[in-house]
């Protein structure tokens, strides 16, 4: 078995820049450096066709027109975007939000940032398996709502909503639908009109493209949708959000996107295969492991597990040679654990003991099986040092004994 | 989050993972932290004419909790319960080089000894006689 450490298995945070997105950018640095702005030279008329071309790669992946993307820095501005820029649009119409409390934060915190100009704000609260129901939905809106916002698959779980019945509840009830579809781009088919979806946030890095760019989609038809510019200047993006375009990473988007579509069925059975290898290999071999997520509804390449009465850091630690992430308190500033998991129904200490494992298209199953014997090695010492390892086995019920908190 | 080397080596070698029986009148046992919080660390000493002759810990909780209840074992061993008991928590995070955020992994070492020491003064009619 060939492995080359350290391993990546944290595509959920970014990946590396698939070689031909490469090649499709380097042009837009030196010799193609127009600003697509410019209409008066050939310069600019080349830049503005490569921002075109990547605008139509983007609207053929989700099913839309290519006049209804608009270029942003990334998903979190595409968030602050809509969710904004809706809410400033419409506030004579209404001021009520709906969303899910396992929203990543982008979304969390613009609807906090709302709610303190006097937005009110409903956060849905998902079941064991992270899902919200569309009578959740239906059940929320009220005569002042003007926004739905639902994630399509989750960050750190991989639970892919229900987008297709939610976006039926919301154009029954005239609601603006708007998802984060940040993990779920170029990964899972997204269709925005099966789906109703009038607002939706992509992002290039989480699929081989370049960090610093994303777009937001904007419905143009049936109903039209119209945002309230979060960022003011030149009026580029149709009006929805100025500044220079950044041509080389649009065109690096354009063909991610375009590399993704086209590898979408192939990339998702292969990379779904070795996701299902893994969790077997894992909770066939280690006892006391749970799977964080849903039996059905998830994303190919995420992998979140809690091996109970070991907590996460430490186990990163064991696993310096493989790059992944952890739900624990620990490895966030807040010191707090993932307030997606607690969500769930998770307890503070299960959701200590979680990893978060997420593969793409560079992984292999050498990669997984090198993993995994590291996780069976480490798990049985770790266990081996842990007090409540040692509780459990003796029988007592952890839940009993009276915990000093600190 | 970087880890100092005190603090990757006692993870990769920790001394003196294990269990004392608790049943045993020489032995004391402190058990501190709890697993909502992400640590819980068990410290057990065994005492012989007011010596700690032996120190087992075994901890739930990120590397720096580890390293901390590996190192109070080390140390303990040997002392006076007076000297165990005036360990502070300071020593342990300049010893491990703990960042601020890990503090409160030294605090739980010191905790779970001061414990064990109470433990075993119970459990030898010295209820009254504090640790310091």
């Amino acid at each position: 078995m060939s492995v080359q450490t350290p391993v990546y298995f944290d595509y959920a945070a970014t990946c590396p820049v698939d070689q031909r997105v490469v090649d499709k950018m380097l042009p837009f640095f030196t010799k193609a450096f127009g600003n697509s702005a410019s209409r008066t030279h050939a310069f600019g008329w080349e830049a503005e066709e490569a921002v075109e071309n990547a605008r139509e790669e983007i609207a053929k992946t989700i099913g839309g027109d290519p006049k209804e993307v608009t270029w942003t820095s990334g998903a979190t501005e595409s968030n602050n975007l809509a969710i904004k820029g809706v809410a400033e649009y419409l506030a004579e119409k209404g001021n009520h939000i709906i969303t899910v409390n396992t929203e990543h934060k982008a979304v969390l915190d613009t609807c906090k940032f709302l709610e303190r100009r006097g937005v009110d704000v409903t956060y849905l609260e998902v079941d064991k398996g992270g899902l919200i129901t569309p009578q959740q939905v239906a059940d929320a809106i009220t005569d002042k709502t003007v926004l739905v916002s639902v994630m399509h698959g989750n960050n750190e779980t991989g639970v892919v909503m229900p987008l297709a019945e939610i976006g039926k509840v919301c154009r029954e009830h005239k609601v603006l639908f708007h998802t984060d579809a940040t993990q779920t781009f170029g990964k899972i088919p997204i269709d925005v009109e099966a789906m109703n979806i009038d607002l939706m946030s992509i992002s290039a890095h989480k699929i081989y493209g370049p960090k610093g760019v994303g777009a937001l989609y904007v419905r143009r038809r049936k109903p039209r949708v119209r945002l309230a510019a979060q960022i003011h200047g030149g009026g580029h993006e149709r009006g929805n959000r100025s500044g220079t375009l950044a041509v080389q990473n649009i065109a690096g988007f354009g063909e991610a996107a375009r590399i993704a579509r086209e590898d979408m069925a192939e990339d998702m059975k292969r990379i779904g295969e070795l996701r299902d290898y893994m969790k077997s290999e894992l909770t066939g071999s280690i006892e006391h492991v749970i799977l964080n997520g849903h039996p059905e509804h998830m994303l190919p390449g995420h992998l979140n597990l809690s091996f109970a009465y070991i907590e996460g850091e430490s186990l990163l630690m064991a696993l310096k040679d493989v790059a992944l992430s952890s739900g624990s308190a620990c490895t966030s500033a807040s010191l707090e654990p993932s307030y997606v998991l607690r969500a769930m129904g998770l307890n503070d200490e299960l959701a200590h003991s979680s990893l978060r494992m997420t593969i793409g298209r560079m992984t292999t199953k050498d990669e997984i099986d090198f993993v995994v014997g590291l996780l069976r090695t480490h798990v049985a010492r770790l266990r081996e040092m842990s007090p409540l390892w040692e509780m459990v086995q003796e029988g007592i019920d952890l839940d009993s004994i009276q915990w000093a908190h600190h | 989050m970087a880890y100092s080397e005190k603090v990757i080596e006692h993870y990769d070698n920790p001394r003196n993972v294990g269990s004392l029986n608790k049943g045993d009148d020489d032995v004391g046992t402190g058990i501190v932290g709890a697993p909502a919080c992400g640590d819980v660390m068990k410290l057990q000493i065994k005492v012989e004419d007011g010596v700690i002759k032996d120190a087992k810990f075994k901890t739930y909780g990120c590397g720096s909790a580890i390293a901390s209840s590996s190192l109070v074992t080390e140390w303990v061993k040997g002392m006076s319960i007076e000297e165990a008991g005036s360990i502070k928590n300071s020593q342990i995070a300049e010893e491990l080089a703990l960042p601020p955020v890990k503090i409160h992994c030294s605090v739980l070492a010191e905790d779970a000894i001061k414990a064990a020491i109470k433990d075993y003064q119970e459990k030898n009619g010295q209820a009254d006689g504090q640790a310091q």
